[in-house]
């Protein structure tokens, strides 16, 4: 089945590669596994979601690929270098579920940040820092201090500032997860156009399933203690509009990641349901899913 | 602008009413129960000592402003690096830590004779000393507090980035505890005036405005003596609006909350 959305016709090497990786905290009593045998690979310019309960491990495994954590076992690799490599050549942007801008510093200065860091020059970074401030449509907030912004205005700005380095892959950990439904709607709308516009491939951890189906080609289903994929469910919904929200197959394809997620909870089941029931109460359109499901 | 003026206004006005409904009902009680002046001077008599010796005061202040000003230097200038030294050396900031406390809790009614003993009689040395271990207190734990800030977010995001702790400590670390800073600093200016002017009790040299309190008390005229105590307090509070414009300057609306 063809899976990615790459806009890019060059066929190199997969954008992340992860062969049986797991990790394994050592805590005060004993040791937590947090992800056993995950096997994964992202294409160019694909776009993959993490779902799953809490402490399936999906921020976990993010980390991963970002060398901000090591595996236990396992190797990694970011457009064929190990994950190491990959960051200290600057080849990913991550962004957190908080913004994390630097309050003292402008909005573009935000934005300048990792290039500034990395030795640009003054006057490149400045021009990069406008120009992504255009595609997140903040060009008329450059000169504002970040605490002066909405929450959603914040995070568009930390997407900016992921995006400096022109990044082949964009690692988000949740960054929605704190706000609003409405603005969350815009926000994915946005990324969508954004990924297409920057041909990244993006990884993209979440707890909502309308979220994850809306975003993705495929929707990577964990599932907890120890973490592991359960499933890998593609999304053949073709271009994203506001449009893709209603159509049938949209819901048809929630009720097969909220089934994939149910499906593999024998030891916390009650959490899950509790998610589930998050995620049903978070979309509007509880009745037309439940039809959706009746259809499937 | 005068939206700005009118905030102002809201701010100065009531406690400029108040405190004139204080001086009249001051005024008012002392002149009708007839309280002699060496339990409470009517602010009128106090105003009328002002003038009279308002040469006198303003040199004392001088005198204790100097004190305060060197030692608030001395002190937050070695509070800064000391905290930075520990910052980047937990061991030594383990190590001085509660060295640090139990200097924050020394009076300073204690050590100042003792330290005026140590050197010659004419030397502002000793009160200069009492001023900065004073304001060395907050600055150093304020900084230190700030320091060690570094929130998980920026900590991952710089990790992402692979800079340097150099980087860090120049990109988060040091913007980041400047408002902590700011805070220490408001604290140590008002500690460092009230400092001076009590160091200047315990003998030693004969100038500043503790030394114009007790000779005044000691020639029963107290109006003279509440005089030198309004000049302290002018002295005060200049010095604690010196360091908020200071803060307003350099952090704007990023400055920690008062106290």
């Amino acid at each position: 089945m063809s899976t990615t959305g790459a806009t890019t016709g060059a066929t190199t090497a997969p954008a992340v590669e992860i062969r049986g990786v797991s990790k394994t905290f050592t805590v005060r009593r004993g040791a937590v596994v947090a992800l056993e045998a995950i096997d994964l690979t992202v294409a160019p310019g694909e776009f993959v979601s993490l779902i799953g309960p809490s402490g399936c491990g999906k921020s976990t495994l993010l980390r991963i690929i970002a060398d901000l954590l090591t595996p236990t076992s396992g190797t990694v690799e970011v457009g064929g270098k190990t994950a190491q490599r990959a960051r200290l050549d600057q080849d990913y942007g991550f962004t957190f579920q908080q913004a994390g801008l630097l309050d003292w510093r402008t909005v573009r200065t935000n934005v300048e940040l990792p290039l500034e860091l990395h030795g640009v020059d003054r006057a490149t970074r400045k021009a990069r820092a406008l120009e992504l401030l255009e595609l997140v449509g903040l060009f008329d907030f450059a000169g504002h201090r970040p605490p002066q912004l909405s929450g959603g205005m914040q995070q568009r700005v930390a997407i900016a500032r992921a995006l400096a380095e022109r990044p082949t892959l964009l690692l988000m950990d949740e960054p929605f997860g704190a706000l609003d439904e409405m603005t969350r709607e815009r926000m994915q709308a946005e990324l969508v156009r954004i990924a297409r516009e920057t041909s990244a491939a993006v990884v993209f951890v979440t707890h909502s399933i309308p979220e994850a189906v809306f975003l993705s080609d495929r929707v990577v289903v964990m599932s907890p203690r120890p973490g592991r994929i359960a499933e890998i469910i593609p999304v053949d919904l073709g271009d994203r509009t506001e449009d893709t929200r209603e159509a049938p197959h949209f819901y048809a394809t929630i009720t097969r990641v909220r089934e994939a997620l149910r499906g593999r909870t024998v030891p916390d089941a009650g959490a899950l349901e509790a998610d589930i029931r998050a995620d049903v109460a978070a979309d509007s359109n509880t009745a037309d899913t439940n039809a959706a499901r009746g259809a499937l | 602008m005068t939206a700005a003026g009118r905030r102002f206004g809201a701010i100065l006005l009531p406690p400029l009413v108040f405190g004139v409904l204080f001086l009249l009902l001051w005024q008012v009680l002392v002149r009708v129960t007839g309280v002699k002046s060496y339990v409470l001077p009517a602010p009128s008599d106090i105003g009328a000592a002002l003038r009279a010796s308002i040469g006198v005061i303003l040199d004392a202040s001088l005198r204790s402003g100097a004190n305060a000003l060197v030692g608030l230097l001395v002190g937050v200038v070695l509070g800064v690096l000391l905290a930075a030294l520990a910052t980047r050396m937990p061991l030594l900031g383990g190590a001085v830590s509660p060295l640090v406390a139990a200097l924050a809790a020394m009076p300073i009614v204690a050590l100042a004779p003792l330290l005026n003993t140590m050197y010659s009689p004419l030397s502002t040395l000793p009160r200069r000393e009492v001023v900065a271990i004073s304001a060395f207190v907050p600055v150093f734990v304020n900084v230190l507090r700030g320091l060690s800030r570094l929130s998980p977010v920026h900590r991952e995001l710089m990790q992402s980035y692979a800079a340097s702790g150099g980087q860090v400590l120049r990109t988060i670390r040091v913007p980041g505890a400047l408002p902590y800073f700011f805070t220490g600093l408001r604290v140590a200016s008002s500690l460092a005036v009230i400092a001076a002017v009590v160091s200047e009790y315990f003998g030693g040299l004969e100038d500043g405005l503790g030394s114009r309190i007790t000779s005044s008390v000691g020639a029963t005229d107290y109006p003279a003596a509440w005089a030198s105590v309004l000049g302290a307090v002018m002295l005060g509070l200049l010095f604690f609006l010196a360091s908020l414009l200071l803060e307003r300057v350099v952090v704007g609306n990023r400055a920690l909350p008062v106290a």
